[in-house]
C-alpha cells in the first residue's frame, strides 16, 4: 500500500481506495441504491391515499425483486457451470418454451380459457412443465454417458429454434382475436401481478435461494472448469444436478409469472462481475440481485416520471440487454 | 502408489488405453512419453477420475478411483491438465488457495493459509500474488497452477504436459523445480513430457507409450537408446553421449 513518508499515514485516496477494495463496502452501496429507489417508488406522485399506493406498488416491487433474484442467481451460477459469460439460461430454449406452452393452450382451448383460466392453474402448468423438461433434457444430456455440457446447450438451442418454428406456425393459424390475447399475454409484464401468484413465486423463488448458501464455495471452485474441480473432490456431476435444478425452476417461476425476458440476466450478471471485483459468488450473487433490482426499478421510475409512460419496461430492458450483448460479442471478438 | 489393472479405453471403436497394467508413483520424478494420442493423457484422465474406464481399475494406495470418496482422493492425489482456461478473473493467491479446498472445504483454517503462503513462497511467486492471471507471462502462469497443486499438499502430484508452450529458460525452471519438490518435499511426481532430453535429464524413470500400451518402462540409460525411441516415436532418432549424459537428436 502507498505510505506517506512524512506522516507515516495513509494518504486519503489510497485509503478510499482500499475500502473501496472491499466488497462488502460495495454491496452495501448497492443496498443503499437500491433502497432507497424503493422509497422514491413508494413515496413519489400519490394520487389519493398513501396506504393504498403504498400496497399497490409494494406488489411491483416484490414482482421485480423477485424476478431480480430469479433471473441474476440463475444467470450467475449458468455462466459459472458453462464457464462463459455471454450465455443465458434462456439458451437453453427455456422462453421458447414457455412460449410454445402458452401457444399450445390458446390453440387447443381458445383464448377465452387462456384469459379465463385460473391464473394459479396455468402458473402450476407452465412451472411444472418447465422444470421437468429442462431436468429431463439435463439427465438425458448430462446424466449419461457422454457427459458434455456443450452437447447439452447445443440440444438446447436447437430444441429452442424448433420450439420457435413450431410456436410460429401454431400462431399463424390462430384465430386473430386468439393471437392477440397471446401476443398481449407474451410480453413480459411487472406491474399488476397476481397477488396470489406472486406468493407462491415468492415462496418457490425463496427455496431455491435456500438451496444455494451451502454451494458457494463449490460455486467458487467451478469456476476453475470441471477437471479442476474435479481434481479438487468436488463430485461434479451431483453439483451440477443441483445447480442445474435451482437454476431450472428459478427460471421457470419466474417467467411464467411476468413472461419471459432474454437479455435481462445478460447485462444485471456482466455489471455484477464487474462492480463485485471479485470472482467469489458469496459477493456476486447478492451484486447481481441488488443490480437487477435497480435496473428494474429505476427503469420503472424514470418510465413513469420522466417519459410519462407504464408497461413497457421490459422492451426497455430487451432493447438495452441486445445493445449490451452485442457489444459484449464484439468486444471479445476484438480480442 | 498408483496402480492400474487392465485399464481399457475406448473412442468409437477406437482404443486409446489398452489394457494398460502398471504401477507409478514412486519416489522422485516419473516421466511420461510418447507420441501425440498414445494416451498418455486419457491414463491421466483415468487416474484423476475425470474419465471412466471401460474395463480395469485404478488404485491409489490401495483405494479403488472408481468407489473412493472423490474428496479424499483430492488429499491424495493432485492433477493439473494441459489447458487451464479460467473464465473469471483471479489473482495467484486466489487460485493457490483453491488448492486447499480438498481439506477446507472453502473456510480457510490457519493451517491453510500457512501451506499457501509455502507453496507461494516455494514457487517465488511473492512479487505476484495480488497479480490478475491474465497479466501473467506464460512461464509465471505455470508456476501459480503449479503452486495450486503444491498447495494441495499431496503425497502424488501428476502434471500433463507442463511445459507446454514455455521458452528454454522456463522450461528449464519448471524442471528443477520438479525435481526440487520430489528430493527436497518427498512429492511423487509423475510427469508428461514431450521432449525427451527433459525426460531423460530430470527424471527417475521413463514410461514409455504408444497405441494406447506402454511400451517400454525403465531407467533414463536404457530408455534413451535409438532402437528403443524410434519403435516409441516411429522416427529416426540418433542419441549421443555428451558430458556422459545420453543426448537425442531428432532434429533431421
Amino acid at each position: 500500500m502507498l505510505t506517506d513518508t512524512v506522516t507515516g499515514r495513509t494518504p486519503a485516496p489510497a485509503r478510499l481506495g482500499a475500502l473501496w477494495a472491499r466488497p462488502g463496502l460495495r454491496l452495501a452501496l448497492l443496498a443503499v441504491v437500491a433502497l432507497t429507489l424503493v422509497a422514491v417508488y413508494f413515496f413519489t406522485d400519490v394520487p389519493g391515499s398513501l396506504a393504498f399506493a403504498v400496497k399497490i406498488r409494494s406488489l411491483t416491487v416484490l414482482a421485480m425483486l423477485l424476478v431480480a433474484t430469479a433471473v441474476g442467481v440463475s444467470t450467475v451460477v449458468f455462466h459459472t457451470i458453462t464457464q462463459n459469460r455471454i450465455l443465458t439460461p434462456s439458451i437453453m430454449g427455456f422462453d421458447a418454451f414457455y412460449v410454445l406452452v402458452s401457444t399450445v393452450i390458446v390453440f387447443f382451448l381458445g383464448s377465452a380459457s387462456f384469459l379465463g383460466a385460473d391464473p394459479l392453474t396455468l402458473w402450476l402448468v407452465q412451472v411444472v412443465v418447465m422444470v421437468a423438461f429442462s431436468v429431463f433434457l439435463f439427465t438425458w444430456l448430462f446424466g449419461g454417458k457422454r457427459r458434455s455440457i456443450h452437447l447439452m446447450l447445443l440440444v438446447g438451442i436447437v430444441l429452442g429454434t424448433f420450439f420457435r418454428s413450431f410456436t410460429e406456425w401454431m400462431q399463424r393459424m390462430l384465430d386473430p382475436l386468439d393471437f392477440q390475447v397471446l401476443s398481449d399475454a407474451m410480453f413480459a409484464s411487472l406491474t399488476r401481478p397476481d397477488e396470489t401468484l406472486l406468493l407462491l413465486t415468492g415462496a418457490v423463488v425463496l427455496l431455491a435461494c435456500a438451496a444455494v448458501p451451502p454451494l458457494l464455495r463449490i460455486l467458487d471452485v467451478l469456476t476453475l472448469g470441471e477437471p479442476a474441480a474435479v481434481g479438487l473432490g468436488v463430485n461434479h456431476r451431483r453439483t451440477l444436478l443441483m445447480l442445474f435444478t435451482i437454476v431450472s425452476v428459478m427460471i421457470a417461476a419466474s417467467t411464467a409469472l411476468v413472461g419471459p425476458i432474454l437479455f435481462f440476466g445478460l447485462i444485471v450478471a456482466n455489471l455484477a462481475y464487474s462492480y463485485a471485483g471479485t470472482f467469489r459468488h458469496v459477493w456476486t450473487l447478492p451484486t447481481a440481485v441488488l443490480i437487477g433490482v435497480i435496473c428494474l426499478l429505476g427503469g420503472q421510475i424514470v418510465l413513469e416520471q420522466v417519459f410519462n409512460l407504464g408497461g413497457s419496461l421490459s422492451m426497455v430492458i430487451e432493447f438495452a440487454g441486445g445493445l449490451f450483448f452485442l457489444y459484449l460479442v464484439l468486444r471479445k471478438g476484438a480480442r | 502408489m498408483i496402480v492400474l489393472d487392465g485399464v481399457s479405453k475406448r473412442y468409437n471403436g477406437h482404443t486409446v488405453l489398452d489394457e494398460v497394467s502398471i504401477a507409478f508413483g514412486a519416489e522422485g520424478v516419473t516421466a511420461l512419453i510418447g507420441p501425440n494420442g498414445a494416451g498418455k493423457s486419457t491414463l491421466f484422465g483415468v487416474v484423476g477420475r475425470l474419465i471412466r474406464p471401460e474395463a480395469g481399475r485404478v488404485a491409489v494406495d490401495g483405494s479403488d478411483v472408481a468407489t473412493a470418496r472423490s474428496s479424499d482422493l483430492a488429499k491424495t492425489l493432485a492433477v493439473l491438465r494441459q489447458d487451464n482456461h479460467i473464465a473469471a478473473r483471479l489473482t495467484v493467491h486466489d487460485l493457490v488457495e483453491f488448492g486447499r479446498f480438498p481439506h477446507s472445504k472453502g473456510r480457510l483454517t490457519v493451517t491453510d493459509r500457512d501451506h499457501v503462503d509455502r507453496a507461494i513462497e516455494y514457487l517465488a511467486l511473492d512479487d505476484f500474488r495480488n497479480r490478475f492471471l491474465d497479466e501473467l507471462s506464460g512461464g509465471q502462469r505455470q508456476r501459480a497452477f503449479i503452486a495450486m497443486v503444491l498447495a494441495q499438499d499431496t503425497k502424488y502430484i501428476l502434471l500433463d504436459e507442463p511445459l507446454n508452450n514455455l521458452d528454454l529458460r522456463h522450461m528449464t525452471e519448471i524442471m528443477k523445480l520438479l525435481r526440487r519438490m520430489a528430493d527436497e518435499l518427498g512429492k511423487r511426481v509423475i510427469v508428461v513430457l514431450h521432449d525427451i532430453n527433459f525426460a531423460a535429464t530430470y527424471s527417475d524413470r521413463i514410461v514409455a507409450m504408444r497405441d494406447g500400451r506402454v511400451v517400454a518402462d525403465a531407467g533414463a540409460a536404457e530408455i534413451m537408446r535409438p532402437e528403443v525411441l524410434e519403435a516409441v516415436y516411429d522416427t529416426k532418432v540418433d542419441v549421443r553421449q555428451i558430458d556422459g549424459r545420453p543426448v537425442a537428436l531428432y532434429y533431421s
